[in-house]
């Protein structure tokens, strides 16, 4: 049975280039840049300062505050700064830079292909190990992974949700590992569910990627409680809310986190990421990124090292093209457009992907002519065009009581407009107005 | 980094719909009526499709270059589909200059004295074709005989449309079997052979354009059919309570301008509600105001008025009823 979400949602090219491109890794790179905040939360503590030695894998900046996680540099080699340097969002933000050596790990690290398949960690030691190791969700919200396994008291996780749906347009990292690592995941999955100590894991995969759904449920079979879910392709089906409701068909409510509905979605990415922290102790300093686009010469996965720069990313794929209107780190639908190649790449980084310069313009904008497709595509049942009117005419309250907090900026609205209006754009200065207002009354 | 790059917040990817494209896959779908109204109505129905479109097009452009001061939007196709279903709610016979001033109150204060596209609550062609109904009533109530006057234009033989037939019938205190023998078979009412407005006579042409805009996603559905319904429905009522003096309510769905209107003119977009819980009270209320007119009121038809009606009521239903949001209740599935 195919499942999807039942409410709006769009279908834009899928022009998953690289889908057919295996996993290469990246020759060291000769320095990186390794933000001190690359997850949602508070920034972490640098332990290192100029001209400190470092191996690969070694701790050098450290978990401040409940909402953050570890970071670990990603090659062996000294310290040449601690500073404010350029990086995706555009800012200059505290970084720690290394030149790069010859790789040497960190003790204790298993840095072998071997696969272990042997599970000796208890519920506790996984999710300490997941904070330890600095995982955070590799789906693109980075949101760190140890708060996720911790379930507040009172409530219970019933059924793990493993998101390998990958809805945006271009981007294949996901899909790579679940075919190469196909293994090392299910394993993964296992240490999951055992820190969520739930007996279910469910993975959505969208009928895209036959080759993965057949090659992940032969081997759930082999796993007990682990089934893959076909999906219907949609965007933004890789949305947790989305795919909560694609899934086990539950509705989380407004305000609320998947918790509360008794699950909880971790990203592919994220699961192999945990497998290498508790099996192989190995923190999370690497992750794949698909560098892709219509113009460039090679379309490739990479294993990146974190840190790496994005310049160094595109030189490998046959490097920039002559016709580069654009360059998005992430996807085309939410990926934030970089003025920059010289910046890091995190572990929020999927993609990146070149757009032509016929394709990095917008549309020009006319009136809107009241067709309603935007209100038919939202997947959480909003009216864009209101929001866009309230907040162009500053009518804050309507802003607040016509739900703008629910958005999800997934784009879906402002990609389906006929007349090119910009209203995600106008929604997403509607809910910081409205975020305002409500710390405001808050004190 | 030498390269100049564009830096713009997400999303990145755009969908192939214009505003262009929408209009004019709605000139396409209104290709086959028009082809089937040439062959009744012949020349008449040439000329009073070019002289509604050229002259909509024309104001469009005139009162955006010259009152509004703005850039002339003509190429959007908006004004070339008011102008085609203009065209399609009169009589083929309509004298060219009642025509033009038909196309003036349609652009000028349908349309543009609201502000342009986008921005008129009231469906412009409409607004136009009720214009010349009340100020010109006999002009706009004598539709020439269908296949016989095609080679005429405003000297065209002329007759009632079946709906005037049995509306002056019934009031004459005929009963409606007596007055059906008065007009042609379902068949040819489905094909359109019969006295009417040029565009509105084939509800298989204007369904079959219908269907092609549901499929390229111009329209949704729920107003075409929330309107069928709630006619069907209520002439049903009507008809089950008293068949002498009602007609049943298949001759209702396929006389006038109820496709016509169902499809194409209650579904335009600026003057229609947001949400499809909205389209469902506004296309119910169409229906229902449309019968209300055409049984009691002094017109035999009434689609017109009742969507000029609710286009009234399209701000009211976009500011109560709003779509079903997501996570509104926790369901557990």
């Amino acid at each position: 049975m195919i499942q999807t979400f039942p409410k709006g949602g769009i279908h834009p090219a899928e022009d998953k280039f690289s889908a057919g491109t295996p996993i290469r890794v990246l020759p060291l790179p000769k320095k990186v840049s390794i933000p001190v905040s690359q997850h949602l939360g508070a920034p972490s503590e640098p332990i290192v300062k100029k001209g400190d030695k470092v191996k690969t894998g070694q701790l050098i900046a450290k978990s401040k505050g409940f909402v953050s996680t570890n970071i670990h540099s990603s090659v062996t080699g000294t310290v040449t700064k601690v500073d404010k340097m350029p990086d995706s969002s555009g800012y200059k933000r505290l970084a720690i830079s290394i030149d790069a050596e010859e790789d040497q790990w960190e003790e204790g690290i298993d840095n072998s292909k071997t696969l272990n398949r042997n599970i000796s960690a208890t519920g506790e030691e996984i999710t300490g190990k997941i904070l330890d190791a600095g995982i955070v969700g590799l789906g693109g919200a980075t949101f760190p992974s140890h708060i996720k396994l911790s379930v507040p008291r009172g409530k219970k996780a019933e059924v793990l949700i493993i998101n390998g749906v990958e809805c945006e347009p271009c981007l294949t990292s996901d899909h790579r590992l679940m075919l190469e690592k196909g293994e090392e995941l299910m394993v993964g999955i296992q240490l999951l569910m055992k820190a969520l100590n739930v007996k279910r894991a469910l993975i959505g995969i969208e009928n895209n990627k036959p080759d993965a759904i057949r090659h992940l449920s032969s081997i759930a079979n082999e796993y007990e409680g682990t089934e893959v879910r076909t999906l219907q392709v949609k965007y933004p089906q890789g949305a947790e809310k989305q795919l909560i409701k694609a899934i086990i068909n539950r509705e989380v409510p407004s305000g609320k986190l998947p918790i509360d509905v008794g699950t909880v979605v971790h990203n592919i990415g994220t699961a192999f990421a945990v497998y290498e922290a508790i099996q192989k102790n190995k923190p999370l300093i690497e992750r794949v990124v698909t560098v892709t686009g219509k113009k460039i010469e090679s379309p490739s996965n990479f294993m990146v090292r974190i840190g790496t720069f994005v310049s160094d990313l595109v030189e490998a794929s046959g490097g920039l093209p002559d016709d580069t209107g654009k360059v998005i780190n992430g996807g085309p639908m939410m990926g934030k457009a970089l003025d920059n190649l010289d910046v890091p790449v995190t572990k929020g980084t999927s993609g990146i992907v070149i757009v032509p310069s016929a394709e990095a313009k917008r549309k020009p904008v006319l009136n809107c002519v009241r067709c309603a497709k935007c209100v038919g595509i939202c997947p959480m049942g909003l009216e864009p065009y209101l929001l866009q009117a309230a907040t162009e005419f500053k009518k804050w309250d309507l802003v607040e009581n016509e739900r703008s907090l629910d958005c999800m900026e997934c784009g879906s609205c402002s990609y389906i407009c006929p007349s090119g209006r910009p209203l995600l754009d106008y929604i997403r200065l509607g809910k910081s107005t409205v975020n305002k207002i409500i710390r405001s009354r808050k004190q | 980094m030498d390269k100049l790059i564009t830096v713009s917040p997400s999303p990145h990817a755009y969908g192939d719909d214009t505003v262009k494209k929408l209009m004019y896959g709605v000139v396409y779908a209104l290709v086959p009526a028009l082809v089937i109204s040439v062959y009744f109505f012949g020349i008449g129905a040439l000329i009073v499709t070019s002289i509604s479109i050229v002259s909509c097009m024309a104001f469009e452009y005139l009162i955006q270059k010259y009152l509004m001061n703005a850039r002339p939007s003509i190429t959007d196709g908006s004004a070339l589909v008011t102008g085609l279903l203009l065209a399609f709610n009169l009589p083929t016979n309509l004298p060219w200059w009642i025509i033009i001033i038909g196309a003036l109150v349609a652009i000028g204060v349908g349309k543009m004295s609201f502000g342009g596209l986008g921005t008129n609550p009231f469906n412009p062609a409409l607004v136009g074709r009720v214009f010349l109904f009340i100020s010109f009533p006999a002009q706009m109530t004598s539709w020439p005989e269908p296949i016989v006057s095609r080679l005429q234009y405003a000297d065209a033989t002329t007759g009632a449309t079946p709906l005037g037939v049995v509306k002056e019938g019934l009031n004459a205190g005929v009963p409606v079997s007596r007055l059906m023998e008065q007009i042609p078979g379902y068949m040819e009412l489905f094909i359109g052979h019969m006295h009417g407005c040029l565009g509105e006579i084939s509800a298989l042409a204007l369904i079959a354009g219908g269907l092609y805009m549901l499929a390229k996603k111009i329209i949704t559905w729920h107003i075409p059919v929330s309107i069928f319904l709630s006619v069907f429905l209520f002439t049903g009522i009507l008809w089950l309570i008293n068949p002498y003096d009602n007609a049943d309510p298949l001759f209702h769905l396929l006389t006038g301008g109820l496709v016509l209107g169902a499809v194409y003119m209650a579904t335009d977009y600026v003057t229609s509600p947001m949400v499809p819980k909205g389209m469902w009270i506004y296309g119910t209320g169409i229906g229902v105001i449309t019968v209300a007119i055409r049984v009691w009121g002094a017109y035999p038809e009434g689609v017109s008025f009742a969507i000029l009606i609710m286009n009234a009521f399209v701000p009211l239903i976009n500011k109560y009823v709003k779509p079903e949001r997501f996570g509104e209740e926790v369901k557990n599935g």
